[in-house]
């Protein structure tokens, strides 16, 4: 029950709040934020739940989920309304939250249009993704995969910038082939499990373990991962995500960055992993490489910008080229790593996507090479985007630290090659990090500006995101403890797992 | 024949005797409403019948017509359908001073037509039918003499249509010289046993049937109907003309592929022809529909245009489920062709609300800023378009689920994939129209005056007479249809029992 709320929430909340923002947006804000703080208020109690369970060890041992939810929904065709709780979903679901409120916060001032309908898509948005981050149906699963994309379409064609409605459709053209191949994949799953067994089913607690030839398994796994490649992004598939995030409004590039991406890799690890552990390791060596070489490019590319947003664009390409290393490596080391820098990159670009779009707000430019010298101005921001910058270097102190070193460590015993690379696109983030610092923040003026700092709502953001950071980056032990289990279960069923 | 297969006949004469009495209410009584009453009351009196012959099934009259669930299912389309686009044509004609007895009279006679066409079991009714839907489309897509594009549509869809009917005769007459069988569901038994001339009639019939579906290669003349045509008879000629024949075509070549799954067929008599030498024929001309029918459509400007193009892929994506053969993909094809009937006539019904009387509304620039004049009639057209590509919520999702699940089913995964392509291709262009009603909305809002279009298709908007009947069931009609779209794309379980239930009775 308390899982079908997490859906339900934004949906009536963001649907009630467009409805009364005709008399004032202010409807749309408060309810959409009323809307993410009682789902945070969800999350918690599961967690608490969840942490009882670990610690009295009365969590039932043969089940993997901590709460389940299954009603009928068309029971001709195998389909319920089924979702299921673990580790994995809890830290994600507490991410989407948090990140919800963060982009409403974000954008309280500065969206002035239509601001009823933009609460309403970004609450849809929210209720898709927890939504994804929930179902064990596989049809739910896809229906709320492509419930995501029209209010994120939406977000961006509409309250972008300059080049919003091209952004806008080179993102969905992307995610849409990548997500109807998965609807074909998972109607292929289920006739296969059906001819097998005889009955039609859709739930994933069922079609795991289907029994399938090694062709038609590599067939439906491609169709999955595809999908999710998509929108992780992985190295050849990013092409929509530099565009997207540079041209949304600074709560789209935040869910887009924080949340969206995240559905990616947990699609990854939560579908293509278990259903099919087979392909899933004869990819292994190609995923590795599209790893590595989306964490270089992604690098090369951050240092070439001189737009600020794409320049945190293209890290989030390297980024989570590392939950890609990660998730394919199949160590227990690495894909706790992987889950961790999903949690810490959604919060720290989450956080550098408010910033960037603070500045953005006052000086009306993306351009670093028109900033300079903007500390003495704005000293609160230019702290911040240091302690964001440290971020995406890695520094020891920060949760991307602990995350990228566990998937280094993990990475380490398969293949040295592939660490020894993804350590290089390390070095690369130091640079393109402190030359952003550097080019906005430090130096000379290039232009006059007269602007005001961060104002005390947007602080107060930014430094809980900064807390989080710094909190889980010297406490992780939580976060991993929850993911624990699952990352165990996952690498149980992949063939000689478990440092292959 | 018994007394009770007359049952089944009940419709189609109600239907005939309400296409009389209009005209000769028209005769008397010049009035608008009085011709739309008379129809609505005569759709009504003919789907109660069809209720009551559902408790008789199966019905069989003479050797020309049998009625099966499927058929009554194919009943309850066509007439239903004929009941949306009898409303929106009221308002649609009410505005251009019309008093259309003459037009309502061709509207129930196609619907005659049509439902002949479905029920048909031999040549000679099926060729009834198919000859009284086009005649009567024929008038009625010229409907508005004024505009040389009407009369234009009109004629290349009579030159055409004209062509298909000789093509389907004389394909008649080759089958019965080598069978010596009018029997329509002879066809799908036609075999190599049946001499060369069979395989050659059964292609001209097909041609027949593939101009009626405007499937490519024989879609050329979709486009300029659609847009010549007034806004209700375009929706007309993409929801009832198609989908009789899509239940002829199920029902006389569907039994082909029963149990066949598009691989083999394990029998001992010469397999069917149509399953065992055609299925790449259908499964051709269904990837080519959607291909084509999607990239044609990204070209166009005009929403009307667009539309057309989309049928054309929209036919391919049935097609599919057609080819996968079985009581599975006979469920697709109903509910595929409900969700398609319904998001269809929704986005026609708009298009005829917001239609000015000088003017259809069909330019993509009419739309600009529609989401700021009048949201609720966007919201509407937005949920229509949004079915129609297969996204989330809406039934064209569930339909497109069923139809993959169907290819699946029958292991035809290329189509399986193209679909998944073309839905994205589709995408594109139906956004394209969404966003276009949403984007002008802040300068609509800023106080941009002199609209190209009426605010609301709302009472007040109307400044032809007193009355507010018509636009206000216009929108009322929409709204039914809005939220059928929705529904059956949340719950559809519901309505695959009832499906279920016409499909397997009396089959």
């Amino acid at each position: 029950m308390m899982l079908a709320l997490l859906v339900a929430v934004p949906l009536v909340f963001g649907l009630a709040g467009w409805a009364l923002s005709r008399r004032s947006t202010d409807w749309s804000r408060w309810l959409t934020l009323a809307a993410n703080a009682v789902n945070l208020v969800i999350v918690a109690v599961l967690w608490a739940g969840a942490e009882g369970a670990f610690t009295m060890g009365t969590q039932p041992p043969s089940s993997p989920w901590l709460a389940q939810v299954r009603w009928p929904w068309i029971p001709g065709l195998g389909i319920s309304f089924s979702l299921g709780l673990d580790g994995l979903s809890l830290a994600l679901l507490a991410l989407t939250a948090f990140l919800g409120i963060a982009s409403v916060l974000a954008s309280w001032k500065s969206i002035k249009e239509k601001a009823g309908f933009f609460h309403f898509n970004l609450a849809l948005v929210l209720a898709g993704v927890n939504g994804v981050f929930l179902a064990t149906d596989l049809f739910l699963f896809a229906f709320f995969w492509e419930l995501m994309l029209i209010p994120m379409y939406f977000l961006i064609d509409l309250w972008g910038h300059e080049n919003r409605h091209r952004a806008a459709v080179k993102f969905f053209l992307f995610t849409q082939v990548g997500g109807l191949l998965m609807l074909v994949s998972i109607i292929g799953l289920a006739v296969v499990h059906s001819m097998a067994s005889g009955s039609l089913t859709f739930e994933y607690n069922e079609l795991i373990g289907t029994a399938m030839s090694p062709v038609v398994g590599m067939m439906l796994m491609l169709g999955f991962f595809v999908a999710f490649a998509v929108k992780l992004p992985a190295f050849p598939l990013h092409t929509w995500l530099p565009d997207a995030h540079t041209e949304a409004p600074t709560a789209g590039s935040v869910i887009l960055a924080g949340l969206l991406l995240k559905t990616g890799g947990y699609g990854l690890i939560r579908f293509a992993l278990p259903l099919f552990p087979a392909a899933s390791h004869s990819i292994a060596p190609v995923a590795i490489a599209m790893a590595v070489a989306g964490i270089i490019y992604g690098g090369l590319m951050a240092f070439s910008q001189s737009d600020m947003k794409r320049l945190v664009a293209y890290s989030s390409v390297s980024h989570l080229g590392f939950v890609l290393l990660g998730i394919y490596v199949f160590t227990s080391q690495a894909l706790s790593g992987a889950v961790l820098q999903m949690v810490s990159h959604g919060i720290s670009t989450g956080a550098l996507f408010i910033l960037v779009g603070a500045l953005q707000d006052r000086i009306h430019t993306r351009d670093m090479n028109r900033m300079g010298g903007l500390w003495k101005q704005v000293p609160r921001m230019g702290a911040a985007g240091l302690v964001l910058a440290m971020a995406l270097v890695g520094l020891p102190g920060l949760v991307n630290f602990v995350a990228e070193f566990l998937v280094l460590v993990g990475t380490w015993k398969v293949s040295m090659a592939a660490t020894v690379l993804a350590g290089v696109g390390l070095v690369i983030a130091t640079v393109y990090a402190l030359r952003m610092i550097q080019m906005a923040f430090h130096g000379g003026p290039r232009e006059k500006w007269d602007i005001p700092d961060l104002s005390v709502m947007e602080t107060c953001v930014l430094f809980v995101m900064i807390g989080l950071l710094v909190g889980l980056g010297l406490f992780p032990q939580p976060l991993l403890q929850i993911v624990d289990k699952v990352v165990a279960g996952v690498l149980a069923v992949i063939p000689s797992g478990g440092g292959a | 024949m018994s007394a009770t297969d007359l049952l089944g006949l009940f419709p189609l004469i109600i239907l005939a005797g309400a296409s009389i009495l209009v005209l000769m209410a028209a005769a008397f009584i010049r009035r608008l409403v009085v011709s739309f009453v008379v129809t609505l009351v005569g759709l009504v009196a003919a789907l109660a019948f069809v209720g009551i012959a559902w408790h008789h099934l199966p019905l069989k009259v003479g050797a020309l017509l049998s009625f099966d669930g499927f058929v009554l299912f194919g009943f309850v389309l066509i007439l239903a359908a004929t009941v949306f686009v009898a409303i929106s044509s009221w308002a649609y004609l009410r505005g251009r001073d019309d008093e259309g007895g003459d037009y309502y009279f061709l509207l129930i006679l196609s619907s005659l037509g049509a439902c002949i066409l479905a029920a048909s079991a031999a040549f000679a009714s099926f060729f009834l039918g198919l000859e009284l839907l086009s005649v009567s489309l024929y008038a009625l897509i010229g409907w508005r003499r004024e505009r040389a594009a009407g009369t234009e549509a009109a004629i290349k869809y009579l030159i055409l249509a004209g062509a298909t009917s000789a093509f389907v005769l004389f394909g008649m007459a080759l089958i019965y010289e080598a069978t010596g069988s009018m029997d329509l569901f002879r066809l799908a038994r036609i075999s190599s046993a049946d001499g060369l001339i069979a395989p050659v009639g059964l292609a001209m019939i097909l041609v027949g049937i593939g101009f009626k579906l405007a499937v490519v290669p024989f879609h050329l003349w979709t486009p300029d109907v659609y847009d010549g045509a007034p806004a209700p008879v375009t929706a007309y000629i993409a929801t009832v003309s198609k989908g009789a024949m899509v239940v002829v075509l199920a029902r006389a070549l569907g039994p082909a592929f029963v149990g066949n799954g598009g691989v083999s067929h394990v029998s001992t008599a010469a397999p069917p022809l149509v399953a065992a030498g055609f299925p790449w024929v259908f499964a051709l001309i269904a990837g080519l529909s959607m291909f084509a029918g999607n990239l044609l459509a990204l070209r166009e400007k005009n929403v009307k245009r667009i539309l057309a193009y989309s049928s054309i892929a929209h036919l391919g994506y049935i097609l599919v489920a057609f080819l996968a053969g079985g009581p599975q993909a006979l469920r697709a094809i109903a509910f595929y062709l409900v969700a398609y009937f319904t998001m269809t006539l929704g986005a026609f019904a708009v298009i005829s609300a917001l239609s000015s009387p000088e003017k259809d509304a069909d330019d993509l620039e009419d739309y600009t800023g529609l989401a700021g004049r009048s949201p609720w009639t966007a919201a509407m057209l937005t949920t229509m378009l949004l079915s129609l590509a297969g996204l989330p919520l809406t039934a064209g999702f569930v339909g497109k689920f069923l139809i993959l699940s169907a290819g699946a089913g029958a292991e035809l995964w290329t189509l399986a994939v193209i679909i998944a392509i073309n839905g994205t291709i589709s995408i594109f262009y139906y956004l394209k129209i969404v966003s276009v009603m949403f984007r002008g909305a802040e300068a609509a809002h800023a106080g941009s005056t002199g609209h190209p279009l009426p605010a609301e298709p709302a009472p007040a908007g109307v400044p032809m007479s007193g009355a507010v009947g018509a636009p206000l069931l216009a929108a009322i009609a929409i709204a039914v249809l809005a939220l059928a779209v929705v529904a059956l794309g949340v719950y559809p379980a519901p309505f695959l029992s009832i499906i279920g239930s016409f499909t397997a009775a009396g089959g």
